[in-house]
């Protein structure tokens, strides 16, 4: 079955089972692979992204539910990595593998978007299902404050 | 749309650019053949299989437009050594860091020495060759410039990227100079610059050379290759180790759409090493396709004897063998007689389970297997060992076999063995040498990994009547790794015991450490800081629970219990393995341990007053030649619930050569500290993995970490210091340090992990 996504501004039409999660659409059938598999289960947030502008877990997402909807990836996060929240990422050193952090910095971006001033509990809230096996935390933690408190200080 | 991306930056594209087109082009390629310091009994790189290099052909190229070029034969899988070598070279060679790029070495241990990327060894043993190799090329381009400009060299300078002549204000770029250079005959020694005057070496804030790619999600992990015509598999394999396929029906799954073939792979029989687990793969178009197929599989399983395996059962069998006597691997004095005679004996047991390593890339390849060749794109740790298992299970020349190493998107050991790398090679013959890419779904690696050990310390403490301790007792239960390796390897191997068991660095007269044996019933796996998770947490926690039995200060005690600062010779406690290092060169040094337990004690400000339900603990451990201790900050509230405000961690690694990650490593090996102390177990039932994704294998999250993790580095006194490992040794006296802090805040002694078990109810 064809559905058309608006994916990063640009209409997109793919050509699948309606049943297939947006995760593998991005990766296998689009080669989109900033969008990580983690866990499939809605477990580790590495396939988070964004639609119609909230945090939602693409490996959990059937394409179906994504039709007509505003999809926006780490590709399309920003144009050349100029995010505030890459921006503070890069700034601190926050990666380490660097495997979860798009995941980490799709669900920091909407965290912000929707709460500029969060403070420890709320990122605690917004930021648990993100998994880093690496134990970047600390880290995510203060670079969340850092763009909350307007970037380089 | 195709997105075609195979590994990037590709070393042969580095070849091709700097090597043999460069030599019209005007790249400059340096050739050093140091020769190898002469020794006896080979240790620390040398010793390593395929040994060392040291060329700066192969590591170091500069272009014409200026680019420095290094090559990192290690694998990236967090602990930035992709920036830090090039760190090294970029110092000694007087490079502008934003015009220095990596590069990533293919599998090749003949050209680049051993690519084995664990043991916390990458620094240690490549420190000093890329300093050479930095050292090199910049006496080279000063040659150049200097012979240009009819000057000595020893009035040219190299700066930032540039050669000077002050004298006649002449000054040139290292691209512009680089093919001068590279005609230049290689000096025979180098001068190394001093310390202070290194600009990258030692210093923070460097960015990371990755951080743009991986903040946009640019960076190629093994999962991410993508190659034309590629198809995509995922695998049902035995949930028991060494069982195999009796019967199947595909029928179901080969009408799922996108499912392309079903291809029943051989398993490999116990000890299966590196070898598939084999089973049925389902080869489709796409990874949901697969995923989907092989749901609709229906596989009857031959469990073979590991069936019965089960935790519960597993875990009354190891407490009864620790305590009776077993296989005696360190004797010092008079165990028996001080015990029998101490005035007052204290014991206890401490259990581990088995853990898995879970890097969020699960493992991934990707094979195209050609009638006599194949090429693998994979996120391994052990290149070499890719190659070698390629070229036997597919029957091709190793000199046939290409591999290329991607980032790893974490590895903590898994990704040492190469299984899923020959699963996909298998399946790409199976598909006319069409790419195969074979993912791992979460449920795979957790059910079908090569997990941490599982173990049952019991330690005993005799005291005489003034309450000095007089003997030590440890028995230590555990199967080992070697048991992938050959069958009926019921004991540690030598480098396991040398984790902590036999090389206690305790000023007591009477101290013996004693294996009994343990089988293992499935495949046992390096865990990042591997065996040492296990001794560091009993013998952390037991000097805690002595002193608070003597009503000492734990700090005090562990300090009393190391005695007086001294250099240990590890083979004079029994410790022939010293991680492959000198023990002349790496003597224990109780001094040093002593160091940092005084840091992290200052830095945590232990002896602090608390209020209730709060509670400091503390635990020090050396391994990998580092030392390392460790504060644990903990709070209960009325229910019981255990909060983490706070851990403090200081490490003395010797010279340290990129600060800001080595505060990284131990904000990491901190928190798989908690992971594993609070929060993580894997448990057996009829020989299957109980647990299948983050919801039954728990791992620390923002809200279960740490809120705050302090990072105390002990400066090294110079940089002649051999250096110490960093990746793992953060990692053991976490679980303790915890243990104990929780035991002060609670009063509630837990000696089992994950602690969440004990304290629920
Ligand atoms: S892959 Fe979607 S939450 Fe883990
Ligand atoms: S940086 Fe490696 S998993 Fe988060």
């Amino acid at each position: 079955m064809a559905f058309t996504i608006k994916l990063n501004g640009q209409d997109r039409s793919v050509d699948v089972e309606g049943d297939m999660p947006l995760l593998w659409v991005l990766r296998d059938v689009l080669g989109m692979t900033g969008t990580k598999y983690g866990c499939g289960a809605a477990l580790c947030g590495a396939c988070t992204v964004h639609i119609d502008g909230v945090a939602v877990r693409s490996c959990q997402t059937p394409v179906s539910d994504a039709e007509g909807r505003a999809v926006t990836t780490i590709e399309g996060l920003s144009r050349d990595g100029t995010h505030p929240v890459q921006v503070a990422w890069r700034e601190l050193n926050v990666a380490q593998c660097g495997y979860c952090q798009v995941g980490q910095i799709m669900s920091a971006a909407a965290l912000l978007a929707d709460n500029p001033k969060p403070s420890d509990d709320d990122i605690d809230a917004a930021m648990s299902g993100n998994i880093c096996r690496c134990g970047t935390y600390p880290r995510i933690r203060a670079a969340i404050h850092r763009v909350a408190a307007g970037g380089r200080r | 749309m195709t997105y075609h991306r195979p590994i990037r930056p590709a070393i042969r594209n580095v070849s091709r650019r700097a090597f043999l087109a460069g030599v019209s082009a005007g790249s400059f390629v340096l050739s050093v053949g140091l020769p190898a310091l002469a020794q006896e009994k080979k240790y620390a790189g040398a010793g390593m299989p395929n040994g060392l290099r040291e060329d700066v052909k192969l590591f170091v190229a500069i272009a014409e437009d200026g680019t420095v070029t290094v090559v990192c034969h290690r694998s990236e899988m967090g602990q930035g050594v992709r920036t830090s070598l090039p760190m090294v070279v970029a110092d000694e060679l007087d490079a502008d860091w934003a015009r220095v790029k990596v590069a990533q070495a293919p599998g090749d241990e003949a050209r680049y020495g051993n690519q084995d990327t664990d043991g916390s060894r990458s620094m240690r043993h490549h420190f000093m060759t890329f300093r050479r190799m930095g050292a090199t090329a910049r006496a080279m381009l000063i040659q150049a410039a200097a012979t240009s400009w009819g000057v000595p060299a020893g009035e040219v300078e190299a700066v930032n990227h540039e050669l000077v002549h002050q004298a006649s204000s002449r000054r040139i770029g290292y691209g512009a100079i680089a093919k001068a250079a590279a005609a230049l005959s290689v000096p025979a020694s180098v001068k190394l610059k001093e310390p202070a005057q290194f600009r990258y070496i030692g210093k923070e804030g460097l960015p990371s050379i990755d951080g743009m790619d991986i903040t946009t999600g640019r960076a190629g992990f093994g999962i991410d290759t993508r190659l034309d015509g590629m198809v995509y598999a995922v695998i049902a394999r035995p949930p028991v180790y060494g069982g195999k396929v009796k019967s199947f029906d595909a029928a179901e799954a080969m009408k799922v759409k996108g499912v392309l073939k079903i291809v029943s792979i051989d398993s490999t029989p116990p000890p299966s090493e590196f070898g598939p687990l084999g089973g049925i793969a389902v080869v489709a178009s796409n990874t949901w396709a697969a995923i989907k197929g092989r749901e609709a599989l229906k596989i009857t399983w031959d469990d073979g004897p590991n069936g019965a395996y089960s935790s519960d059962s597993y875990k009354a069998a190891m407490e009864a063998s620790v305590r009776k006597p077993g296989k005696v691997v360190r004797n010092q004095g008079d165990v028996d007689a001080a015990m029998a005679g101490a005035a007052r004996r204290i014991e206890a047991e401490y259990f581990v389970p088995h853990l898995a390593q879970a890097p969020m890339e699960p493992p991934a390849a990707i094979v195209r297997a050609g009638d006599n060749d194949c090429e693998a794109w994979a996120c391994t740790q052990a290149p070499q060992a890719t190659k070698t298992r390629l070229a036997k299970f597919l029957g091709v020349p190793l000199e046939k076999v290409t591999v290329h190493v991607t980032m790893l998107g974490g590895g903590f050991g898994r990704k040492s063995k190469p299984d899923f790398i020959v699963e996909a090679g298998l399946l790409s013959k199976a598909m006319n040498g069409a790419p195969v890419k074979v993912t791992w779904t979460r449920e795979d690696d957790l059910q079908n990994g090569y997990l941490h050990t599982v173990s049952m310390e019991r330690l005993e403490a005799g005291l005489d009547a003034s309450g000095k301790l007089v003997a030590w007792r440890h028995r230590s239960a555990f199967p080992s790794i070697a048991s992938i390796f050959a069958s009926n390897m019921k004991l540690p191997a030598a480098f396991e015991l040398g984790m902590g068991l036999v090389n206690l660095p305790f000023d007591i007269p009477n101290i013996r450490a004693e294996t009994p044996e343990a089988e293992a019933h499935t495949r046992i796996g390096w865990f990042r800081s591997v065996a040492n998770i296990q001794h560091a947490f009993a013998i952390q926690s037991f000097v805690t629970e002595i002193a608070q039995a003597l009503g000492k200060d734990p700090k005090d005690y562990l300090l009393k219990l190391i005695g007086p600062a001294r250099k240990i010779n590890p083979a004079s406690i029994g410790d022939a393995w010293n991680h492959g290092e000198d023990p002349a060169l790496y003597p224990i040094d109780t001094g040093r341990l002593r160091g940092v337990i005084e840091a992290v004690a200052k830095g945590a400000n232990w002896g602090r007053t608390l209020p209730k339900g709060r509670g400091l603990g503390i635990a020090a451990h050396y391994s990998f030649v580092s030392y390392i201790a460790v504060v644990a900050d903990v709070e209960a509230d009325d229910k019981g619930t255990i909060r983490i405000p706070r851990i403090d961690i200081a490490i003395d690694c010797g010279p340290q050569i990129n600060p800001e990650r080595i505060r990284a490593q131990m904000e990491g090996g901190v928190i798989m500290g908690v992971s594993n102390a609070m929060l993580s177990e894997i448990t057996f039932k009829d020989g299957r993995v109980v647990q299948s994704n983050f919801d039954g294998f728990e791992v620390a999250r923002m809200d279960s970490a740490p809120r705050e993790v302090h990072v105390h580095l002990v400066p090294a006194t110079d940089y002649t210091m051999p250096l110490g490992g960093v990746g793992e040794p953060g990692v053991p006296p976490v679980g303790p340090a915890l243990a104990n802090a929780i035991a002060a805040a609670t009063g509630k002694r837990i000696r089992q992990l994950p602690m969440r078990r004990q304290l629920a109810g």
